[in-house]
């Protein structure tokens, strides 16, 4: 019976696939989704059957993938990462049946999103090194075709799909080669297989697959420095694919380090720990810094995907070096709130994507320097990304608070020990949370009131009005879950703590009591979410009262009058006197000039008459990602130096190329004997 | 019934005396100017007028300009309500965590810089940008200052960190809540727009920052504003004190422990006004751009606490 | 500064503080303040001797803040709008500007004799008018420049203290 799910996803993705290439235009979006529809529901109710009922669900099969077959099983760690997939594909689809007149009709678009879709969905159900790879490359080259979606109109969108070509690829190669490793030495191709297996292996190996896996997997997730292809990518990608990019695939790349360290290789010694912790402190404060201090909205929402990442992965590295150390307990809360964070994070990424998506097809503009005044334009779309970036700042009472909470809960607790790398990393960790915490809560400060408030800076912001009503239940379903979520966090705590439990590392510790408070069982913590929200709302509600009484007693006037803004009594007050997205960020800017080093350009040109009037003055300021100035540029560079280097190779003489052949056999004869 | 009343009224004490600790330190500071100042309930009546006058919002702003000050007052009142700040069991004690009344004053300020960016001027943005600039260098600092004390306490939460002083005076000598609680004054110094941080009666729009992103508020919501901006100050000064000084605080329940414990923390939160007005007579206001020296320098203090807290455990 | 000096200078008032008569009982104020007034100043145009009179009338001799009178920056804070000086051609507009920005129930003070009728700048190239005729004004302080007492009086008949 818990085939047919596993079935019904594969099957109805793949005729989802052939009806959106072969129907045409008018119904061959409306087929995708449908049909796609379909898949995540039979996913959801897998990972549902799964996580009540603590089977794993497995199918296996020959056919389909030659030489290796098709194993997949689904066990309640994949079922937790299946959840949020499928909630944010079901809504962005729907989004998607409204976006499609703005260029996603296209075949290759319909038939790559389902395609895309299904592939994510059944990563988790992977349970051999082929299935799992064949997959993993599937997701990567639809999503590489939705983000080449518009690519003959812009340059931006090919270079972008460029960068992710190469990286995702480089990625994989590492994963791949971890993969193999392991199953070269356990003398199978399938998890269980390697499993068993695990605890003969020498420390070298497990540590060069981790190293490997973790560099391949944090690529996917946007761990700095392999970050580079995400603010390209994200940003460029049109609106539903970009929420599926950040709200679903980059937690397939925590879902590898998890099945990596833990399910496959069976936990490992303090260092790989630290190292996962390294990586999430350096992705969370780069991320958060960049977010700050971008004016372009979708690159912000993709920095910020990178500082999230950067949190679980510190999460993530927290619970390991807890659990090496000899402290169940709070590895357990640490490990939980990984996943919390990882599943906050989908909804409330979805959420703010798909409104970011809106803002550009109501506007045709990402540059929040052009935009403002969208709140009154399109108010759905503005209530809806200012949940996301309440829930993105991790202010309650929505989702993102309660992660964060539970984070730092676990931190706290973890802190005391005696294991100096522990306390020393910890510490880290703590002050990371704090300082991007802060960057966070600017950035999105910025991104909506720049956004959405204030006036239009731009004749294209003026003339915006509401978008269509399949994106706005989209976008607005993740944004409600949000609220949801930080009211009554219990509907996936428990999912989430069986999900951390059979990673085999943490006990099934209990974080939840009754459906108003979360209690940690066996330290001290007590948050009750639902009752601070309502505290909350009655204390607003008793303001607006106080408010109201107060002008029962004066009925000269209007009770809100609206009027001229104040600017000092000067004549003329325009749009563009606004602070804008860049401005706005340029105090923190110059803080961390160090790190950023924007590159700053002024040109003035004086008239020709004389040289004390100024005829034109120029500034141009641009913060580019200085791992990509500093790292990758210089390294492609050497790599194309190398490459005309060795064009003497290529003389064009067969010659010559039938020589290289001869003697490249030569060489591999004689090294096989 | 009684944990109602106590909420209630710790929430009218705290509304109360927001504008009374206000005038008090315009009052200190006026005497240290030479002159007699205007009496202490003089914001009190300042409000009152406030909320008789007309409310007027700019032509293209939204209804965040007008939820703004709700919020604002909404967020302070709900974590007084829960606070120990009369009493060490305050009424849902045991959820009253201090990240979480940190992160809801936190909301209190996000929605003031939103709404000031909803006003459409450019003193708005000014506002926002200074004020969110300094809240993401106080972060750190802040929740590490917690931290420390939450790892000496073995929790974090609030009713528990007033009553472990209480029960064990050695903790409020120690180096960890010392440290902690010098690094919280300061980020209470930064956040609430007082000197060297901001000056709160300054005229010359570029030199603002809290009063930048309320100039174009009116009527009710300027006097929300005002009152919440007092609250807030009154609350995290009686935090602190109370963490830092808790005797007289009420620890059994009892309407004569509760007023002792009202009064004691009216007289401990007035003292730290004075404290902190004769101070800002005798600073001047550090120029923005060298401020996160300043909030680098609390960070390290309670950093030096969080390392102190593990070191003695 | 010791200590004990600190505390006596906090808790009684210096002697430079002048004394002051009993609060207005008979007048009748335009509007009712409640004991609280915060007045915005315009300079329209004037030669800012009566802006030194202001500030006397703030400083610690007369210190007008005693009797819930305060200074503020933005008109949308204010409720009575202090006019120094003649109305120049450039500042018609910024001061109607001004005056609209202020909240009802609102009020404007001019203050001393350029401001009721041009003073001795009446005819000037680059005067308007005096600040009647640009906007309705409830109050006039007169002198060239008006005396702190007269200004601190004129005050207190608003606030009422």
């Amino acid at each position: 019976m818990n085939d047919v799910y596993v079935v019904a996803i594969g099957l109805a993705g793949v005729i989802a696939a052939i009806l959106g290439g072969a129907l045409p235009v008018s119904s061959r979006v409306g087929a995708a989704v449908a049909l796609t529809w379909v898949s995540c529901a039979a996913a959801l109710g897998a990972a549902v059957t799964v996580l009540s009922s603590d089977h794993a669900i497995t199918i296996s099969t020959t056919a389909i993938l030659p030489l290796t077959g098709v194993t997949m099983t689904l066990d309640p760690l994949g079922a937790i990462f299946v959840i949020p997939i499928s909630i944010v594909a079901m809504a962005s689809t729907l989004y998607w049946l409204g976006y499609a007149g703005h260029g996603l009709s296209s075949r290759s678009a319909s038939s790559a999103m389902p395609l895309f879709v299904t592939s994510m969905l059944l990563v988790p159900f992977a349970a051999s090194v082929a299935t799992f790879l064949v997959l993993w490359e599937m997701m990567a080259l639809t999503s590489l075709v939705l983000v080449l979606t518009d690519q003959s109109r812009r340059e931006a969108a090919r270079s972008a799909a460029q960068w992710y070509a190469v990286m995702t690829h480089a990625g994989a190669a590492a994963i791949l080669l971890a993969l193999v490793l392991l199953s070269a030495h356990a003398g199978g191709q399938t998890f269980s297989d390697i499993e068993a297996h695990a605890r003969h292996l020498s420390g070298a190996v497990r540590g060069t697959v981790f190293v490997l896996a973790l560099l391949g997997f944090g690529s996917k997730a946007g761990a700095v420095p392999l970050h580079v292809w995400l603010p390209k990518a994200h940003a460029e990608a049109p609106g539903p694919a970009s929420a599926l990019m950040s709200g679903a695939m980059v937690n397939l790349g925590i879902y590898g380090i998890v099945l990596v360290g833990y399910r496959l290789l069976g936990g490992g010694p303090v260092w790989w720990w630290l190292l996962v912790s390294v990586l999430g402190v350096m992705s969370a404060l780069y991320g958060a810094l960049y977010a700050a201090t971008s004016s372009d909205l979708k690159r912000l929402l993709a920095y910020s995907t990178s500082d999230n990442m950067g949190l679980i992965l510190i999460a993530l590295g927290a619970s390991g070096l807890f659990g090496a150390s000899g402290h169940p307990t709070t590895a357990a809360i640490a490990m939980v709130a990984a996943l919390l964070l990882m599943v906050n994070h989908s909804v409330f990424k979805g959420a703010l994507f798909l409104a970011a998506g809106a803002v550009q097809v109501a506007t045709g503009t990402r540059d929040l320097d052009r935009l403002g005044g969208l709140m009154r334009r399109m108010p759905v779309t503005g209530i809806v990304f200012l949940v996301g970036a309440l829930s993105v700042a991790v202010l309650p009472p929505f989702n993102g608070f309660i992660g964060e909470w539970l984070l730092l809960q676990g931190l706290l607790h973890g802190l005391p020990t005696s294991n100096t790398s522990v306390v020393i990393s910890i510490s880290v960790a703590v002050a990371t949370l704090a300082l991007t915490g802060g960057l966070t809560v600017a950035a999105f400060v910025k991104a909506t009131g720049i956004g959405f408030l204030g006036r239009p800076r731009s004749d294209e912001a003026t003339a915006a009005h509401e978008v269509a009503i399949t994106m706005r239940v989209g976008a607005g379903a993740l944004a409600a879950l949000c609220l949801v979520l930080g009211l009554v966090p219990m509907l996936v705590l428990p999912a989430i703590e069986r999900a951390a439990a059979s990673t085999g590392q943490v006990h099934a510790t209990s974080v939840t009591n009754g459906w108003v408070s979360l209690h940690l069982l066996g330290l001290r913590g007590v948050l009750a979410p639902s009752l601070l929200a309502a505290g909350l709302a009655s204390a607003a509600l008793v303001v607006i009262v106080i408010r109201r009484i107060a002008h029962r007693r004066r009925n000269a006037w209007p009770a809100v009058n609206p009027v001229e803004p104040w600017g000092s009594g000067r004549k003329l007050q325009t749009a563009r006197m606004q602070y804008t997205a860049t401005s706005f960020g340029e105090p923190l800017l110059r803080v961390f000039d160090d790190v950023i080093r924007p590159s700053r350009d002024l040109d003035v040109s004086h008239l020709v008459e004389s040289r004390y009037y100024i005829e034109r003055i120029a500034y141009r300021t641009s913060n580019d990602d200085v791992i990509e100035r500093q790292f990758y540029r210089p390294f492609i560079a050497g790599v194309r130096w190398w490459g005309q280097r060795a064009r003497w190779l290529q003389n064009g003489s067969v010659r010559r190329y039938l020589a290289y052949g001869f003697v490249a056999l030569v060489i591999v004869l004689v090294a096989v004997t | 019934m009684t944990q109602v009343l106590v909420a209630v009224v710790q929430v009218f004490a705290v509304a109360v005396g927001g504008p009374l600790l206000l005038g008090l330190m315009r009052k200190v500071r006026s005497r240290l100017e030479g002159r007699d100042g205007a009496p202490i309930h003089q914001p009190l009546l300042d409000v009152r007028k406030l909320f008789a006058k007309q409310r007027m919002r700019p032509r293209e702003s939204s209804w965040v300009f007008g939820a703004a000050p709700v919020v604002l007052v909404a967020t302070v009142v709900a974590v007084a309500a829960v606070s120990p700040l009369a009493t060490t069991h305050p009424p849902l004690g045991q959820s009253s965590d201090f990240f979480a009344v940190v992160f809801v004053l936190l909301l209190g300020s996000v929605v003031l810089a939103l709404g000031a960016l909803d006003t459409g001027t450019a003193f708005g943005g000014m506002g926002s940008s200074r004020s969110m600039t300094i809240g993401a260098l106080c972060e750190p600092a802040l929740l590490v200052a917690i931290l420390a004390m939450a790892i000496s306490a073995r929790t974090s939460n609030l009713p528990a960190l007033a009553r472990v002083g209480l029960a064990h005076p050695a903790v409020i000598a120690s180096p960890t809540r010392i440290l902690a609680l010098s690094s919280f004054l300061v980020v209470i110094l930064a956040e609430s727009g007082r000197l060297p941080v901001d000056n709160p009666s300054t005229h010359l729009e570029l030199t603002m920052i809290h009063e930048a992103m309320v100039l174009e508020y009116s009527g009710a919501d300027l006097g929300l504003i005002i009152v919440g901006e007092s609250m807030r100050l009154v609350f995290l000064l009686g935090l602190l004190v109370n963490l830092l000084v808790p005797w007289g605080v009420a620890e059994r329940p009892g309407v004569l422990f509760f007023c002792v414990g009202l009064f004691s923390l009216g007289a401990k939160v007035a003292v730290a006004g004075v404290m902190i007005a004769i101070f800002e007579v005798f600073t001047a206001k550090m120029r923005l751009f060298r401020l996160p020296e300043l909030l680098a320098g609390g960070f390290v203090l309670a950093l030096l606490g969080a390392v102190t807290a593990v070191v003695a455990r | 500064m010791t200590f004990r000096l600190l505390l006596q200078t906090v808790l009684h008032p210096t002697s430079v503080v002048k004394d002051v008569g009993e609060a207005p009982t008979s007048q009748h104020p335009p509007v009712s303040l409640h004991g609280s007034l915060q007045v915005r100043h315009v300079d329209a145009g004037s030669c800012n001797g009566c802006e030194l009179e202001v500030t006397s009338a703030f400083a610690p001799v007369y210190d007008a803040e005693r009797f819930g009178v305060r200074l503020v920056a933005s008109p949308r804070h204010a409720d009575a709008l202090l006019v120094t000086g003649p109305v120049t051609k450039n500042m018609v507009d910024p001061l109607r500007k001004t005056m609209q920005a202020m909240p009802e129930p609102r009020l404007v003070i001019s203050l001393g004799d350029c401001a009721h009728d041009c003073g001795v700048f009446k005819g000037a190239y680059g005067v308007e008018g005096s600040v009647s005729d640009v906007v309705k004004v409830d109050v006039h302080i007169a002198g060239c420049p008006p005396h702190p007492e007269a200004i601190v009086e004129a005050l207190r008949n608003l606030t009422g203290r």
